[in-house]
Formats: C-alpha cells, structure tokens, sequence
C-alpha cells in the first residue's frame, strides 16, 4: 500500500518537475549506461535532486541513488517518507562519527551495480556561484577508483526554488553532463583533487 | 458542429488537404532531392510539417469541445510562452514573489474572466491591475537594482504571453449579429491567415529572398519574402471571407493589417532573441523552436483584429 502510494506520488512529481522546469539534458559523454557511476552536482534547490533523475529513462531510475544528508532528512515523518520511499535514496551523515561509516554503505551501493548522485558541496548555495566541495567526494573516489566520476551542471534550478523560498517559480532548466574526470592519482592531495573536480563542474556552465 | 456546419466541412477539408499536399510535397523532397548540403533543411521542413498537423488537430478538438477546451488550451499556451519569456530575462531573486503570482494567480484571472464573460474587466485587468502591483511587489523586496528594467521585463512577457494570446480565445466572448454561435470560426480565421503568412513568408524568403529587410536584425526576413507573403496570405484571408461576419472587401482589408501586425510580432520577437543571443525561444515544438516562437506573430495580430470587430462588427 505505502509502495503503490510512493509510486503515485513519484509520477505526480515527476509530471510537475517537467511542467514546471520543463529540463532539457545535454550529454557531453556517452550517456547513462547500466554500469555504476558517481554523478556529482551543485545545489541550489530543494528540486535538485528530483530534475537530475528525472533526466534517466525509467527503467533505470530505481538504480539511481541520491545522497542526502541524515540529519536533515530524518527530522521529520514526511522529510523521511520523501527522501527514502519517494526517491530510494541514502542517508548518510555529514559529520562523520563513529556509527556506520558512510564509504562502507555506499560502497555496498556501488557493488549491487547501482549509481550515486552527490552534492559535494554538502549544502545548497545562492546559485551565483558553486562553494568549495567537502572531502567526501575525495574518498570515496579515492576507494572506488575504477567508478567513473560524471560531473553534471545544473542550470538555473535556483531560480525556480531558491534556498529559502516556500514559492516555485516556472523557469526551463538545463542538466549537463559532462565527461568522467580522472579519480585521484597517488600523489594528488585532497585539495587539489578537490579544485580540479571543482573546475571541470564550473566548466559546464553554459 | 462538425455534421451540421457546411461551411466549417468545407474549412476543414481545405486545411487538411492543404496538410496532406504539404506533407508528400515533404516526403517526395525527401526522396529525390536530398543530398548532404540540404539535408538539414528538408528534415527541419518535415519536422515542420509534422508540427502542423500536431497544432492543426489540437486546435481544432479544443475549438471543438467548446468554450472550455479552448480556454484550457490557451492558457496552456500562455503558460509555456511566459515560461519561456521569463527564463530568457535574467530575473532576479527579488522578482521570485511577482512572478509566482504572474504564473499561478495572474495568468488563471485573465482566462477565467473570460469564461465570465466579463469583457470591462478582462481588458484592463493585466494592464492596469497587475502592471501597478509587479511593480510594487519588487519595490516591497527593497532591491532597487535595475527596478525599471526588471519590471519592464516581467510586464512584458506577462502583456505578449498572456494579454495579447488571451484576446484569441476571447474572440468567443463578442456579439455579432447573425453570427451567433459561429465566432469559433473566428478563431479560426485568425490563425489561418496569420499563420499561413508566417509560413508564406518562409517559403518566399527561402526561394527568392535576395534582400534583408533589417539586415542587422535578421537574415530570413527578406523584402522578397515580407512582399509575397503578406500579399498571397491576404488574398487568402480574402477568399475566405465566407466564414467570416466581414464581406468579400473587408475581409482582405482585415488579412491585410493582421499579417502586417504579425510581421511586426515576429520582428520584436527576432529583437529580443537576437538581443539575447540565441536562436529559438525553446524547443517545445519540435521543428519550429519554442513556444514564443510559433506564436510570436498571433500575439501582435489577435488584441487588434478582437477590437476592430468588436468597434465595427460587434
């Protein structure tokens, strides 16, 4: 019963998300295939995560997991419902402790063939420009070298939900998905593996 | 309406044979004459084509089911067309409040006024009512950056997307004599001849275009193409002048000055495109760009053919 509500809730968000973004993605790289990818982009919208999913084929969404932060999405019953029913995705903690170390539960992810969407940037930005990225995007490429990293750009999802605003705003907006970056080599320190990701994400910007 | 209108049968048997001709001339194009320098252009040609027949049908099942299928497809229109516009104007965070009201409360007012037939207010309320408050909505946000220009903008796209489109279905809203029940064909008329005059001036353009007519502005509005198109479109209109309220005269006197006003709609919409350096206002339909851009030549023609009939005619 909670599934067949789920999944009418799903298809009403995803009619509204192309209504009111009507997305459009470019893809610079080979596009969505079934081998597991990290897919990573900037935040500026509660909607982001929503209007990047909507840009896979059905058959593979339920393969696709956005990583969203624990202590946000549990505060409540319904954040709860939407971040694991709705949209199937991990919960993990943005400081690290010593419960469940996040690399482990997504490497389990990564091994039953399926991808990740990550905001690096650990928390949404006003839109005008991306903010440095936290360190977990390092590692976990640092571990699982041989995942390929898809930088993806989204384009003016800040104007139709921007941080703070309860009203949406119907504007058409843009995913687009670059090509794999290199994981980091042995020598290439966190911070500038870090620009480096940074980089090739800013590039997209149309 | 469709068993017992003559002369709509005979109106639709014209648009669609004109379709069908249109679509093996396509086809046929396709299979002789394509070689690689062309190619793009004879696929951008059927694409077209195809879209007709989509619009074509869509149209005329909305225009069909009554009063409330066409203001469902308007607004459905204006809404994609303010989309459009608003994601082209670089709007900023302090619009976000006036342009939610624009969307979701502003846009259904203007439609269900109409389905009200409540014509005193329907044409002043966007620009009388909403002007003053989009203005004073960003004014209350306190950022004075640009105030002019932002609200320019929003008013604007809220007057071509919303305000003039509306007029096309508050065609149904005017009191003709002995042409009760018949101002569908209106519509209908209307989208004929300013349409047909788009594509004529296309096809004109395409063969014996030589000189640009705003050389700065666009390279595919030729004189050439202007000439041909807005006189072959009013002789249509003109022999059309059997579903119309309008004589044989009137009639081309009418085709005449809406083709002209949809070039002049499609010139300012070539502006702000060029101004904002892309090409189309979306890729909604496919073939013909955006949404803006299909209907960019209705906009300046529908507010001045509803008040011409309704000072003379209504």
């Amino acid at each position: 019963m909670k599934k067949l509500f789920a999944s009418a809730i799903r298809i009403v968000l995803l009619i509204s998300c192309k209504l009111v973004t009507g997305v459009q993605s470019r893809w610079l790289s080979e596009p969505y295939t079934y081998r597991p990818k990290i897919y990573y982009a900037n935040h500026t919208s509660h909607l982001d995560g929503l209007v990047l999913w909507s840009c896979f084929p059905r058959c593979l969404r339920s393969n696709i997991r956005p990583i969203a932060a624990k202590d946000y999405w549990q505060q409540t019953k319904f954040k709860q419902f939407i971040a694991q029913d709705i949209f199937n995705s991990v919960l993990i903690n943005r400081k690290p402790n010593n419960i469940g170390n996040p690399l482990l539960i997504l490497g389990e992810i990564l091994k039953k063939q399926q991808s990740i969407i990550l905001f690096p940037e650990g928390t949404r930005g006003c839109g005008s420009n991306i903010a440095d990225f936290k360190s977990g995007l390092f590692y976990l490429s640092k571990h699982f070298p041989d995942i390929e990293l898809v930088p993806v750009y989204l384009n003016n999802l800040n104007r139709v939900l921007p941080k703070g605003s309860k009203l949406l705003v119907p504007i058409i907006c843009s995913a687009i998905f670059g090509s794999p970056i290199n994981s980091p080599t042995e020598d290439e320190t966190k911070k500038s593996f870090l620009a480096r990701a940074k980089l090739e994400l800013e590039k997209l910007a149309p | 309406m469709i068993f017992t209108d003559s002369d709509l049968q005979l109106l639709l048997a014209g648009i669609f044979g004109l379709l069908i001709f249109a679509s093996l001339i396509g086809q046929l194009i396709a299979k002789f004459r394509c070689n690689e320098c062309n190619r793009k252009t004879i696929e951008n040609l059927n694409q077209r084509i195809n879209a007709w027949w989509m619009m074509s049908i869509v149209l005329l099942v909305a225009i069909l089911i009554g009063t409330i299928g066409t203001l469902v497809l308007f607004i459905c229109i204006s809404f994609f067309a303010l989309r459009e516009c608003i994601t082209l104007t670089p709007t900023k965070l302090g619009d976000h409040q006036a342009l939610f009201w624009c969307f979701f409360i502003f846009l259904p007012i203007q439609y269900l006024l109409i389905g009200l037939n409540w014509y005193n207010f329907f044409a002043i309320f966007i620009p009388v009512f909403v002007f003053l408050f989009i203005a004073t909505r960003i004014a209350i946000n306190g950022n004075t950056v640009d105030f002019l220009g932002r609200v320019a903008k929003i008013q604007w796209s809220m007057m071509i997307a919303v305000y003039c489109i509306s007029y096309i279905p508050a065609l149904l809203l005017l009191n003709i004599d002995s042409y009760d029940g018949q101002n569908f064909k209106l519509i209908m008329f209307l989208v004929i001849v300013v349409q047909l005059s788009d594509v004529l001036q296309y096809v004109f353009g395409k063969l014996f275009g030589r000189h640009a007519i705003v050389p700065k502005l666009s390279p595919n509005k030729t004189v050439e193409g202007f000439i041909g198109g807005i006189l072959s479109a009013s002789l249509i209109g003109m022999s059309l002048w059997w579903i119309t309220p309008f004589t044989f005269w009137q009639a081309g006197l009418v085709s005449t000055l809406i083709t002209l006003l949809g070039f002049c709609g499609g010139l300012c919409m070539s502006a702000i495109k060029r101004d904002r350096g892309i090409k189309d206002f979306g890729t909604i339909i496919e073939g013909h760009g955006g949404m803006m851009d299909r209907i960019d030549s209705l906009c300046f023609a529908a507010p001045v053919f509803f008040h011409i009939i309704n000072y003379f005619f209504g």
